[in-house]
């Protein structure tokens, strides 16, 4: 067993804009519904870096914004763990549109941005963090290999991690190969452990099955983006409730989340 | 962090298939490098290409993942008795108490490229292109899970070029969490027009084969690679030994080094913990070739370690390997411990005179106690690992 303590809660996903909007949502209080998104524009990402970023990075943006601001933690201090499957498959795909083409021209731009931790990049210039950061995927189960790696960061440094869970929709072409409903991130700031703290998540690798939202209405969000996996752990920290969930990891693996208000 | 043993390890690239055709490589100062071209492109260029990578077969179980990234890992896997080393380590710690971190910066793109060329101007992608097990950046990791019979805690670490230096870092803190109890590392990159055009839309790429540290380099020559390591905490077990780890970030430019190196001093002084810089005998650089690299680095190396302690780049050999560079460079790291043995700066005709890090003009023959590996990526991420000798 291997625990660390969630001190705050980012989500960008439809009809869940905001842990402030979302907790009451995922508590339980309040009905969900998918109402139409709120303009949204990086606030710590320097206007240069604004006009190159990706939505894809400023998704990541505004699930690790909403985290930090709701925590008011210093943002230069956080070593940060990015986690997605898939990255920014729109740049993908016009590097590969391009690159099937003759001449073969390819924007410098697109090309800096095509990396799997581009939204680690911008965050650490944006936020002018010289802390660790590093970027991990593992497909459907990029949320449990992210806090895994967030967990084992905060314990290894002995201080507070960002942990920032993304992926966008692919364009049409590549949306046949790798369909994902919706677009969504989540992020968390999580600390290293203290026994009887509150917000204790306790992470154990002996789970069995798939644990759904407690409520149905969220069911198909969480099966539509591998950031939603989280769903389930949300909905207890939403609704300051005790208990276990089990997500999936990866190979045979289940992992067994045992939350303590 | 506490040291790992490093049990087993393996690396093939341009240069051959295998530790000691890497050695042998390195001391006959054979380079892997070739005046050539990468499927149809068009660039004027060297590249660093692996062998025979069209031929490899995946075991029947496992050809969904069929493309040249998981097919480079069938062949590295397959090296070095590491295939066998792996199953020993199962055998005594239980498929799901091994971790699984493996470094890639474009994992399968190759196979997304052939089937956007493919379609035309078809609505679809073809059929066959199968986006999970080669595209997706996990794919190099599921596959070399798969591969090697394990079902515990896995994860692709994509952090440009300094991928398949983090996985040390990541595994070693997995295993001080109790995650897992041993972990195979590495990172595979493979050859593909996405890097190739984009570094050569970016200016990097050399039309002559790259010069680190001369003041005629023109840029970077780009190879592909793949490397493992067994690491465990048994230091009983080792044949050499991950020391320490060092990570940092630039804060600055997305596809620029600090001019400065103050990101690099970080990851290098996290590296080696208690360390005195002057036990390092041996630093094996970044250097990609490209000015802004050399300069960073070379602010960072001298103000942390002075002038004295000798490095070099060893892409010459074998390109720069991008996602895989970390491990590729550990691994002659690991050679140069094992045998006492440092690699010059090759096909550098004269030291830039405004580098100040002793760069070696020629190889040297001495004992090398403590080694240091640098890989620095895109958005700005640096990583150091610090190897030496098994206690």
């Amino acid at each position: 067993m291997t625990a660390c303590l969630v001190k705050a809660v980012g989500i960008a996903a439809p009809g869940l804009a905001g842990w402030a909007a979302a907790r009451p949502v995922l508590a339980g209080e309040s009905p969900y519904a998918l109402v139409a998104d709120t303009a949204y524009a990086p606030a710590l990402l320097p206007p240069n870096e604004r006009r190159r970023a990706t939505n894809s990075v400023k998704l990541a943006f505004r699930a690790a914004e909403d985290a930090v601001t709701s925590s008011g933690a210093d943002a230069r201090q956080l070593a940060s763990v990015f986690s997605s499957s898939d990255a920014d498959m729109a740049v993908l795909h016009r590097i590969c549109e391009a690159l099937a083409q003759t001449p073969r021209v390819i924007s410098p731009t697109d090309f800096h941005n095509s990396v799997h931790n581009a939204a680690s990049g911008y965050w650490s210039i944006g936020v002018g963090s010289m802390a660790p950061t590093t970027t991990v995927s593992a497909y459907d189960a990029s949320f449990t290999a992210g806090l895994i790696e967030a967990i084992a960061l905060a314990r290894d440094r002995a201080a507070d991690v960002l942990l920032v869970v993304y992926d966008a929709t692919a364009p049409q072409l590549l949306a046949e190969k790798r369909p994902l409903a919706v677009t969504a991130g989540v992020a968390l700031i999580v600390a290293p452990d203290t026994p009887s703290a509150p917000g204790r998540l306790a992470l154990e690798l002996d789970g069995t099955g798939e644990s759904p939202c407690a409520n149905p209405a969220l069911e198909t969000l969480r099966g539509g983006n591998p950031a939603l996996r989280a769903l389930p752990l949300l909905e207890l920290i939403a609704a300051r409730r005790a208990g276990t969930v089990t997500l999936r990891g990866t190979g045979a693996l289940h992992v067994t989340l045992r939350y303590a208000p | 962090m506490n040291p790992l043993a490093i049990v087993s390890y393996t690396v093939t690239s341009a240069v051959g298939r295998g530790r000691a055709a890497h050695l042998a490589a390195l001391r006959a100062e054979r380079t892997g490098l070739a005046p050539r071209n990468f499927a149809d492109a068009e660039l004027a260029t060297w590249i660093g290409a692996v062998a025979g990578l069209e031929s490899v077969k995946l075991p029947t179980e496992l050809t969904a993942f069929d493309c040249r990234n998981n097919r480079l890992a069938e062949l590295a896997l397959g090296t070095d008795g590491f295939l066998d080393d792996v199953a020993a380590a199962r055998a005594r710690y239980g498929a799901r108490r091994i971790g699984v971190f493996i470094g890639t910066s474009t994992s399968g793109v190759r196979q997304t490229e052939i089937a956007y060329r493919e379609r035309g101007g078809a609505e679809s992608l073809p059929d066959w292109f199968d986006y999970r097990t080669t595209q997706n950046t996990y794919s190099i990791a599921d596959f070399t899970r798969a591969r090697l019979g394990l079902e515990g805690v896995a994860a692709a670490v994509s952090a440009a070029c300094a991928s398949s230096a983090k996985v040390f870092a990541s595994a070693a803190r997995a295993i001080e969490s109790g995650f897992c109890d041993a972990a195979v590392v590495g990172g595979v990159d493979t050859l593909c027009l996405t890097t190739l055009y984009g570094f050569n839309s970016l200016q990097l790429v050399s039309n002559e084969i790259c010069r680190p540290a001369d003041p005629g380099r023109k840029g970077l020559s780009i190879g592909e690679a793949g490397g493992f390591a067994l690491l465990t905490p048994d230091p009983e077990a080792g044949v050499a030994a991950c020391l320490g780890c060092g990570e940092s970030s630039d804060a600055h430019h997305m596809s620029q080094p600090r001019p400065d190196g103050a990101g690099a001093v970080l990851a290098m002084r996290a590296a080696l913990g208690r360390l005195d810089p002057a036990r390092v005998s041996y630093i094996n650089l970044h250097g990609t070739a490209t000015p802004a690299n050399d300069a960073s680095e070379d602010a960072a190396v001298s103000s942390l370690f002075g002038t004295a302690t000798p490095c070099s780049s060893t892409k010459r050999w074998t390109g720069h390997t991008l996602g895989a560079a970390g491990i590729v460079e550990a691994a002659v790291c690991l050679l140069a411990v094992e045998h006492g043995f440092m690699p010059r700066s090759l096909n550098t005709r004269e030291k830039d005179p405004a580098l100040r890090a002793d760069v070696l003009m020629a190889a040297r023959a001495a004992p090398v106690d403590y080694a240091l590996s640098n890989s620095f990526g895109f958005g700005g991420t640096n990583c150091s690992v610090l190897l030496g000798p098994a206690p």
